[in-house]
């Protein structure tokens, strides 16, 4: 009897002793902020657009680690930041929600430096100070910061501001996606030819069909 | 020398595709004819394109700066020919994405008239050699063109350095042929690297399927009696002219994943760079020209030219009385790694070693390609001891994260893998378009990050300054009430208005309180005309205010709106409640009479100076509050006006006062 009573003495008091030690460590080395938050707000395009409906990127990573919204209202993301969530917060990928924008392709706002009449509203409305100018001095914006988030866009008052996208350079070109062999030298680029035309077309004909039935 | 007792190592996988090179090497190195232009692309080098520092019209001599280096990674362009330049302007070159690039366009002028650095010789200062070879804008002449100068920059100690004249890709014959006719430069280029790097040995790969090349380099170095070079004949095999394929051929040694060799005290450079870098030491001449194989079945004579750079390919083709008809395509480089020339018309390059220009029946087109039938050949030619099959899936399903883990940035794109892959599988190209991906995503990453970094500095200058603001204007506030205070105490009382104000307010409060109280418990008629008044008009105050309130909380999207519209809703019931009590006031109009006359000019006189500081004090604020750009000014602008009201009021009362004083009098 007694050896029982000493072991529930002793499972006992190596609980408190373990349960004091968590508890400890829970307060000493709590994480501040909400790791998820970081993670989730690594993952957005930091455009600072308010497409999602939220004030910048962070409060939108805020509303989807709560639960809020939907991982699906970041149209600069696009299907490859949906897919990123997805990966990271174990949810199915969903089709980007259509009421948020559509994807487009990445760009810049360039400034009609002649036409720009210096009323610096647009310098108020970039959310990460990426339009140089002064009141009644020509603006332009700095394209290497510049995320295409549209916001500057609206409110200039003569309309001299254009999103151009950002066109590929030696520098960033990179190598397409083979979809069909038509290469003997293994690093040909993808040469079209008659057949292959044909080809590829009795195959989406064929596609399509099966869609349609 | 005596190959067989030095040892000699080998790397897993590569192939042994035919070699083809015999057809061009029946000819010496011929000069190419004269062209009638050309068109320098500022970025023949890897790193940030060169600054053009000429304008159009400008008439340049040969071998003149054009265009300078920017930046660290960058080297200087030259005139190849001497002539006018007639035009700076984006010109398609010759890179696999077929895009356009800032060209220096020359026309030719005829004669020929260089412009000479001056020479230097094996016994001038590192400093200055190194230099040197940046000014001569020398790029790595085996294909990839990284800038010289900056290998020799490097920190590490040199203990090897290895020379490239493996050439081990099919057809390509430039550095064998340069190695058998320039033998002795390309020795001295090796003395004067060897000399700034400081290198212990000197080892000179060459694959044995040049044995002309072979000795002609053994001569020369016999010749310039250099103990420490040595030559080593390595078998035949592809990709053995690879970087770090080579090193581990000549020394066994392997270059570390995402290392470079000079780690390993190994520095690595290819024939034709240290022949360049003997002209330009030696001799002063910038890197102007290469020698350019031409071959495959579409020409009528495959050879070897010395070519100046910017040179349109189309005029190489004609001197080599190209067969249009028989010509497929055209490719720069070889077989294995070439790509595909979009146009003729495109400049040589300071890393065009190659013009491929084959039949349709010697470089077939391939077919469409089928699915992987898993049978790991490619595993096993791999040179870089990589799983092509794997990289292959992950590339196809975009899975950068296990391509990383496989090592997919260790990939040399040597294209073995696609050579003996039966399904003819593109792979280099997957890999490339993934690793491209990659880079690009990278970009992207580092691109969000600085905007993640740009936008919270700017939320909190912003915070900052609304802080300041509002820091300042209660500076203001205070500052404008010490001065009322040191005012009214020179006036005489001691008190600071504010305080007062509070007071009065509090008391005012409370005997309303008081009054409401004992109105509501004894129905008693204790309130004057004046004071219902008051009341009335203060509830309508407040009533305005809250729907002020409203609108503004309503734009905004404030959850508060629905607690304010209540509260409006109950200040206009109590504003209505506070007219029907003064209407009904007004009924006995008795009653109001003696409360009218117990008013003496005094009191109203007083009533009047009382009004009018009231309306003083609020233009004040009101004044303020428009400099800051209160919310507060539109709330102040209307009380002013109220006030102004009151004030007329009170004139106009003592006015009538004054006049029924007058009459009184009078009578």
């Amino acid at each position: 009897m007694t050896t029982v009573i000493i072991a529930i003495a002793v499972l006992f008091v190596l609980a408190l002793a373990f349960g004091a030690l968590l508890g400890f460590a829970d307060i000493r080395f709590k994480p501040e902020g909400n790791p998820i938050v970081d993670q989730i707000d690594g993952i957005l395009p930091q455009t600072q657009c308010g497409q999602c409906g939220h004030p910048g990127c962070r409060p939108y990573a805020e509303a989807i680690a709560n639960g809020t919204d939907p991982i699906n209202q970041c149209p600069p993301g696009g299907e490859s930041t949906i897919q990123a969530l997805a990966d990271l917060l174990d949810v199915e990928p969903l089709p980007l929600a259509a009421e948020h924008g559509v994807e487009k392709p990445t760009s810049v706002a360039v400034i009609r430096e002649d036409e720009c009449i210096g009323c610096t509203k647009c310098i108020q409305a970039c959310p990460i100070d990426a339009i140089l100018g002064a009141a009644k001095q020509m603006h332009t914006v700095i394209e290497s910061e510049c995320t295409g988030c549209d916001l500057c866009v609206e409110p200039c008052p003569v309309d001299c501001i254009d999103m151009v996208p950002v066109e590929d350079t030696l520098q960033t070109w990179h190598w397409e996606k083979p979809n069909d062999g038509y290469q003997l030298i293994a690093t040909d680029k993808g040469r079209i030819t008659a057949e292959s035309v044909n080809d590829s077309k009795t195959e989406k004909d064929s596609d399509e069909g099966d869609k349609a039935a | 020398m005596t190959a067989q007792t030095i040892k000699i190592w080998d790397f897993d996988g590569g192939v042994h595709p035919e070699e083809n090179k015999h057809q061009s090497t029946g000819q010496p190195i011929a000069v190419a004819n004269s062209p009638e232009f050309v068109v320098v692309p500022l970025n023949q080098h890897l790193g940030s394109p060169a600054k053009p520092i000429v304008k159009v019209g400008d008439k340049v001599k040969t071998g003149q700066v054009i265009a300078q280096a920017d930046g660290f990674v960058s080297a200087p362009t030259h005139a190849s020919i001497t002539g006018i330049v007639t035009e700076i302007a984006e010109y398609q070159v010759p890179h696999a994405s077929g895009l356009t690039s800032l060209c220096i366009k020359i026309e030719n002028q005829g004669e020929d008239e260089w412009e000479l650095l001056p020479a230097l010789d094996l016994n001038s200062s590192d400093e200055a050699l190194i230099n040197r070879i940046k000014e001569a804008g020398l790029a790595g002449l085996g294909g990839a063109g990284f800038p010289t100068n900056i290998k020799y920059l490097t920190k590490d100690t040199i203990e090897t350095l290895i020379i490239n004249g493996a050439e081990c890709e099919p057809y390509i014959t430039a550095d064998d042929m340069l190695m058998r006719e320039r033998a002795k430069q390309v020795i001295d280029g090796t003395r004067i690297a060897q000399k700034i790097l400081n290198a212990k040995e000197v080892l000179i790969g060459i694959e044995d399927n040049k044995p002309e090349a072979i000795a002609a380099i053994q001569k020369a170095v016999a010749d310039s009696g250099e103990q420490t070079i040595s030559v080593r004949v390595i078998p035949t095999k592809y990709p053995s002219g690879g970087e770090k394929q080579l090193i581990q051929i000549l020394t066994g040694k392997q270059v570390p994943a995402g290392g470079l060799p000079s780690s390993l005290g190994i520095v690595c450079q290819n024939v034709g760079t240290v022949a360049a870098v003997a002209e330009a030491v030696l001799e002063g001449k910038p890197l102007v020209s290469r020698v350019v194989t031409l071959t495959g079945e579409a020409l009528g004579t495959q050879c070897n030219l010395d070519v100046r750079l910017g040179t349109p390919i189309s005029n190489l083709l004609q001197q080599v009385k190209v067969n249009q008809k028989k010509l497929d395509r055209l490719i720069m480089g070889g077989p294995m790694m070439g790509f595909t020339l979009p146009d003729a018309n495109l400049p040589v390059i300071k890393t065009t070693n190659c013009i491929l220009a084959p039949t349709k029946k010697e470089l077939p087109p391939g077919n469409l390609f089928n699915a992987c039938i898993r049978c790991g050949i490619c595993e096993q030619v791999c040179p870089a001891d990589l799983l092509p099959q794997q990289l292959y899936w992950y590339s196809k399903s975009k899975n950068w994260e296990q391509l990383e883990l496989n090592s997919l940035s260790d990939c040399i794109e040597c294209g073995a893998c696609a050579y003996v892959c039966p399904s003819q599988i593109p792979l280099v190209q997957y890999y490339r378009f993934a690793k491209g991906e990659i880079r690009k995503e990278q970009a992207e990453h580092e691109k969000s990050d600085n905007a993640r970094i740009r936008f919270e500095a700017r939320q909190e200058r912003l915070a900052q300054e609304a802080a300041e603001k509002e820091a300042k204007r209660k500076a203001r506030a205070e500052a404008a009430a010490k001065a009322k205070a040191a005012k009214s105490g020179a006036e005489g009382s001691a008190k600071p208005e504010i305080s007062d104000s509070v007071k009065e307010a509090i008391a005012r409060a409370k005997a309303k309180k008081a009054v409401t109280d004992s109105a509501s418990t004894s129905n008693a008629p204790a309130l004057t005309k004046e004071q219902l008044e008051a009341k009335w008009q203060n509830a309508v105050a407040k009533a305005e205010k809250a729907e002020a309130r409203l609108n503004d909380a309503k734009e905004n999207d404030d959850p508060m709106a629905v607690a304010l519209e209540k509260s409006l809703a109950k200040l206009k019931e109590k504003a209505l409640l506070a007219k029907e009590q003064l209407d009904n006031f007004q009924e006995p109009p008795d009653k109001a009479e003696p409360a009218k006359v117990v008013l003496t000019k005094e009191q109203l006189e007083a009533k009047l100076k009382a009004a009018q500081a009231k309306l003083e004090k609020t233009q004040a604020k009101f004044v303020e509050a428009n400099e800051n750009n209160d919310p507060m000014a539109e709330a102040l602008e209307k009380s002013l006006a109220k006030l102004r009201e009151k004030v007329e009021a009170a004139k106009a009362q003592l006015d009538s006062f004054n006049e029924s004083d007058s009459k009184e009098t009078q009578s």
